[in-house]
């Protein structure tokens, strides 16, 4: 598959729906595996790398779920291509930045990528929409023991899977869900909820990983520790917390709807008028706004069919989508531009806000 | 000093970013830093050319007397202080002293209880069986019961040769 094709393609995760998708916009799943006998990606040397890569890459290229994949060095790619793999979450920042010796491959489907040479050598991915973990685990689980049968991976019996970075020992395994949680933040309540959970061993992060901004308010939660429990302990344990979130969230809302109704109608109207008629808009904004109107859609402000656009938005319109958009390289200013073109396009067919709901609900209220 | 690019013109902008863990330094002109767009954070082009300009870039790396180093790597235990990383899967043994301290702050429980490659399950069976025949053999020295110390121990030896050969052959599948 070549780039241009995987571009044409938004990923299945972005137009598919899955188990509470109006919170959890994704899960993921990934794990560290490296081989035994070669120096970790970031102690090896250009040769030591490039011949980690020749002896990995066809192997993962040759895996059924590969088929038609696209597969590329990181060195035969621009920085536009690779910042758009980024915006995707196909590839992380720092193998982005990565040179000779580092691959990716990933399935057509766009829900499993696989990452070679990163900080380990291999950092496979799997990628869902919706609350599913479990299922993103296993289809990365048979992957994984299909390339142990014919890679000697690196494995100790007390330390599990051994990984350039200590933090990722014995299972290698990140899980984490993208939860969009509006609710949580006009209720300020979230900063709560992201101290409740580090407490309880869990991190939570920006949109991009760690030390990125909570965009959009969405927020990625994930587990920290990897050694001492098995990898379905660590994903029901995950599971378990995230269906709390899910449940606070809703009922943050449904407080909002109660209590501030005419706040909340406010926030989902302005945002609604400002993306419909904007010329210049910034990402931030942009994607803080998008949110809202995922949130109004949430509540029945919108139609339901609306969905699908705002979630490829919030892809669409990051900086490198835009210049691949465009052809050519752009200016923050003439990016500005795009982006609010782009927005207007999409949501052309979005109707105005229906507040009917809400608003019976508050006038009942008020008498 | 020169830019390190075009060594022609006199370095004005100078640039240290982090890289998996190591601090690179790069020195450049006006017309370089701009061309290579050292001034536009949102590219990935800074990143890539400092990863091409190889290892000369790469900050000195100071020796410290006394310093512990991977035999088979050449990582060092200062290396590990400052990336938080290792060097190769053997450094793991090499450095093993006041590493459970740390994994014990990090993780759950420092024994692996996840997924084990077909190749190292009779390896991984074969430790769980010798760590139950050690608390046995404890419990059997505790209650004097010495008869029964001296088969475990015997047969924690015969267990522990099992073992020793396994793992000298994980390359073969079963």
């Amino acid at each position: 598959m070549r780039f241009s094709t995987l571009l044409k393609k938004p990923a299945e995760w972005m137009r598919s729906t899955g188990p509470d998708h109006d919170i959890v916009m994704t899960s993921r799943v990934r794990l560290a595996r490296n081989l035994a006998d070669h120096p970790f990606p970031g102690w090896a040397r250009k040769e030591e790398r490039l011949s980690v890569m020749e002896d990995i890459k066809p192997v993962v290229e040759h895996l059924g779920e590969m088929k038609d994949a696209f597969s590329e060095e990181m060195t035969n790619l621009s920085a536009i291509e690779k910042q758009v793999l980024v915006e995707r979450h196909l590839i992380s920042r720092e193998h982005a930045a990565k040179g000779p010796g580092c691959a990716t491959v990933m399935n057509r489907k766009q829900t499993i990528s696989i990452m070679v040479n990163e900080e380990d050598h291999l950092r496979m991915q799997s990628i869902q929409p919706g609350l599913q973990l479990m299922r993103a685990y296993q289809s990365l689980d048979g992957i994984d023991s299909e390339l142990e049968s014919q890679l000697t991976y690196a494995f100790d019996t007390q330390y599990g899977y051994l990984t350039a970075c200590p933090t990722n020992l014995g299972t290698g395994m990140r899980a984490s869900a993208m939860l969009h949680l509006p609710g949580l933040v006009l209720g300020d309540q979230i900063n709560q909820t992201i101290q409740g959970a580090n407490k309880i061993g869990l991190a939570v992060r920006g949109l991009y990983g760690e030390g990125t901004e909570a965009l959009a308010n969405l927020f990625q939660i994930s587990n920290q520790t990897t050694l001492g429990r098995s990898e379905e302990e660590i994903i029901e344990h995950l599971d378990r917390v995230i269906q709390q979130i899910i449940e606070n969230e809703q009922n943050a809302r449904q407080k909002l709807v109660e209590d501030k109704p005419t706040m909340l109608l406010d926030q989902v109207g302005r945002a609604f008028a400002i993306l419909r008629h904007a010329h210049i808009i910034p990402s931030k904004e942009a994607l803080n706004l998008l949110s809202l109107i995922r949130l109004g859609s949430d509540l029945g402000v919108f139609n339901e069919e609306d969905q699908e656009a705002i979630n490829v938005l919030l892809t669409e319109i990051q900086p490198a989508h835009l210049q691949i958009e465009a052809k050519r390289k752009l200016d923050a200013e003439e990016r500005d531009v795009l982006r609010a073109e782009i927005i207007r396009r999409n949501l052309k067919g979005l109707s105005a806000p229906d507040f009917g709901d809400i608003l019976s609900n508050r006038d009942t209220d008020d008498e | 000093m020169n830019c390190d690019v075009c060594q022609a013109e006199e370095a004005t902008v100078y640039f240290s970013q982090l890289i998996e863990g190591k601090l690179k330094k790069v020195n450049l002109c006006k017309a370089c830093a701009e061309e290579k767009g050292v001034t536009d954070p949102t590219g990935f082009a800074l990143a890539d050319m400092l990863q091409g300009m190889g290892e000369e870039s790469v900050a000195e790396k100071e020796s410290v007397p006394g310093d512990r180093v991977c035999d088979e790597c050449g990582f060092t235990q200062s290396d590990f202080k400052k990336t938080g990383r290792f060097g190769c899967a053997h450094c793991y043994q090499v450095f093993s002293e006041g590493l459970e301290n740390l994994l014990e702050a990090m993780h759950k429980k420092v024994e692996h209880a996840g997924k084990v490659p077909k190749r190292y399950e009779a390896t991984k069976a074969l430790r769980e069986r010798l760590s139950d025949l050690r608390e046995r053999l404890q419990a059997a020295v505790a209650s004097e019961d010495y008869e029964e110390a001296a088969r475990l121990r015997d047969e924690i030896s015969q267990v522990e040769s099992e073992e020793q050969t396994a793992v000298a052959s994980p390359e073969d599948p079963e």
